[in-house]
């Protein structure tokens, strides 16, 4: 079983819902980001998704395209992730990281020689944003043969036919996307989040994830109500944004625990 | 001899192009996907777009002989197809007209571009008025501030002009905003992309719409001059008019089809806009697969070219096939070689050739000096050059 999946076993066993907060490598600096990863599983992250900086962010938001500028500043890339991940596995065996980020430095690596470089840095899932499941049946073989889970984005417009081909590539979890849009947008509506999240729920048996558009303690108790894990983004990095270098890992854990205690209050 | 016949379903050609994009867009591309298959050899579309084309645009745009010119550089006669004599001033009011037309028929009221030097921003909105949509035009903050007739040009047109403050503020950046708008507005826009790239269905639509270029080009040098040329020759950004002018003449064997990049400062200094003829590595960029300029990070890296047209950093993906198959040749001409060309054409000719354009001849020149004077090159002028006045005048030193 991988990292990923006794994971969400542990948290089902006791009633719990995940938090995972995103993060950039290497924003605002790669020497802070194995200090503010310890520090978010301290406050209560039960994943991390940890993005990979890239010159092209078409998916996201203002908010986390500047996140991604403010690191390629450091020259933080792939390499320079998958070296700071190994070295967060150093002191932490167990909380799963999943890298978040786009095909581009992928390849430029090589599918291979990244998939053997995650598995020896301890990374536990891969989203590829622009890496739909049609254009990545490989790469995800190589993935799952290394006990890494691909990771994929339903959407609202994701039709329930699509839905199918995307969890028989999938492992680990599922993410659903709440609203149309890039990261960072605003107006989540729960209640049409609850029903295409129930309509997903008779077509995989995958935990569900929940993310784009949780910006506060009381969005995250209502996405954990109805899904298995709240991904905090934008807000997580619009944190980081407003800090200082010395104040910035205070006010992550801050932020997360007080998520942490608006999900379990769920 | 096999046809050619790309790409296929998920619009690969061979490794290259496909749909590589957020889920976010996927049904999008399958709604834009569904609805071109069936418009594409729909008679009574096909001939509303033609009724445009010829109307509108002012097609068939003419074959001209560069006889003076051809005369001063000595050599192989060169021909041009004037797609700089169409309304808007250059090729890019084809695709325009082709995709707005679709997007009517889509009950879509609101179209949104990306644009570089303005000119696709400019055919955009200029079709938008025409047809009653509202019209979003996303530019390069830096390239709003080098084009401001063009922005001024879109605004006339009724369109909203939004500058893009990330990234290198240029092309690539316009692209990654107007796909963000499109995620969030993909109910009521259709998101018109310029070129040959971007997820497909777009790089084969946009090679359709501008196939009228070549299929012209076919009938006119018959009669012109009884035969096919030698060789075409066009210029290559992401590729839209160079596919135009090639695409009808893939299966003439006989016919050489040249592309040719912006080698910018040289390809030796980095600093250019030639993914095929430096040989770039191939990854994927703004939906598709292709060559790209980047670093060993993988980074998309800042291009640099004399022509904001050809400023970007990948290359449409038919392209990419086109050279792996040794089909088509590119070649890289350097900002120095195309500014030659411009005066030469402009002081032979009476022509003032866009500064994309001017690649093309200046390459033209290089290779008809090779051949003899019954061989025939046709270039495709691909825009007018009213446009980069402030770009040329600045190179001699002078403000307008």
């Amino acid at each position: 079983m991988s990292r990923i999946q006794t994971t969400f076993e542990n948290l089902k066993q006791s009633g719990k819902k995940a938090l995972i907060p995103f993060i950039t490598a290497g924003d605002p600096h790669p020497d802070k980001t194995v200090e503010m990863l310890h520090s978010l599983v301290k406050a209560g992250a039960d994943l991390i998704e940890l993005g990979v900086p890239f010159s092209d962010p078409m998916a996201d938001g203002p908010v986390i395209q500047r996140a991604s500028e403010r690191a390629l500043v450091h020259k933080v890339g792939l390499r320079k992730v998958l070296a700071l991940v190994k070295e967060f596995r150093q002191q932490d065996p167990k909380t799963p990281i999943v890298l978040m980020g786009y095909a581009n430095p992928i390849e430029a690596m090589g599918v291979e020689k990244f998939a053997d470089a995650a598995k020896d840095a301890g990374i536990d899932g891969v989203l590829t944003v622009d890496y739909p499941p049609e254009e990545s049946i490989e790469f995800n073989a190589m993935l799952k043969a290394r006990d890494i889970d691909p990771v994929f984005l339903l959407s609202p417009t994701t039709e329930a036919s699509r839905v199918d081909v995307i969890v028989n590539q999938a492992s680990g979890f599922v993410y659903y996307v709440s609203l149309k849009g890039v990261t960072g947008s605003k107006n989540l509506d729960i209640d049409e989040v609850a029903g295409r999240v129930a309509e997903i729920r008779t077509l995989t048996t995958l935990p569900i994830g929940v993310g784009f558009g949780v910006r506060d303690a009381a969005t995250a108790k209502a996405v954990a109500k109805i899904a298995d894990a709240v991904v905090v983004g934008s807000r997580m990095v619009q944190t980081v944004e407003s800090s200082t270098p010395d104040n910035v890992v205070a006010n992550l854990a801050a932020l997360t625990a007080e998520l942490r205690q608006a999900i379990d209050s769920h | 001899m096999q046809l050619y016949d790309m790409p296929d379903e998920r619009g690969h050609f061979g490794p290259y192009g496909g749909i590589f994009v957020a889920e976010t867009l996927v049904e999008a591309l399958e709604e834009l996907r569904v609805m071109y298959e069936k418009y594409r050899y729909d008679e009574e579309f096909l001939a509303e777009f033609a009724h445009d084309l010829k109307h509108f645009v002012g097609r068939p745009s003419p074959i001209y002989h560069a006889k003076r010119w051809s005369d001063k550089v000595g050599g192989a006669q060169i021909y041009l197809k004037r797609e700089d004599l169409n309304h808007t001033g250059a090729h890019k009011v084809n695709n325009t007209v082709g995709q707005a037309l679709l997007a009517k028929r889509m009950g879509k009221p609101r179209v949104i571009a990306e644009t570089g030097a303005g000119q696709h921003g400019v055919a955009t909105a200029t079709i938008a008025a025409r047809l009653g949509l509202e019209c979003v035009v996303y530019m390069g903050s830096e390239d709003v501030k080098r084009q401001a007739p063009n922005v001024y040009r879109m605004k006339l047109l009724g369109a909203t002009v939004v500058p893009v403050e990330s990234g290198s503020k240029t092309l690539k950046d316009a692209l990654n905003e107007a796909m963000r708008d499109w995620v969030t507005n993909i109910e009521n826009t259709f998101y018109i992309i310029g070129t040959v790239a971007g997820p497909h269905p777009y790089p084969m639509m946009v090679r359709d719409f501008q196939a009228v270029i070549g299929v012209e080009a076919k009938i006119q040098m018959k009669e012109i001059v009884g035969r096919q040329p030698d060789a075409v020759i066009a210029c290559v950004g992401g590729g839209s008019n160079a596919m135009g002018i090639f695409y009808p003449y893939i299966n003439e064997e006989n016919v050489r089809l040249i592309g040719v990049e912006a080698a910018g400062h040289g390809l030796e200094t980095g600093k250019h806009a030639a993914p095929l003829t430096a040989n770039s590595a191939v990854g994927v960029l703004h939906g598709n697969r292709t060559y790209l300029m980047q670093d060993e990070d993988g980074q998309i890296i800042e291009t640099h070219s004399i022509s904001a047209g050809l400023d970007y950093p990948g290359v449409g993906p038919e392209h990419a096939w086109l050279k792996d198959t040794k089909r088509a040749e590119y070649v890289a001409i350097t900002d120095d070689e195309a500014m030659a060309a411009f005066h030469g054409l402009c002081l032979t000719e009476g022509i003032i050739p866009a500064l994309e354009s001017s690649h093309a001849l200046a390459y033209a020149e290089k290779l008809a000096k090779t051949m003899s004077k019954d061989k025939i090159l046709l270039v495709n002028l691909s825009g007018r050059g009213d446009k980069d006045m402030n770009t040329v005048a600045q190179l001699s030193g002078i403000t307008l």
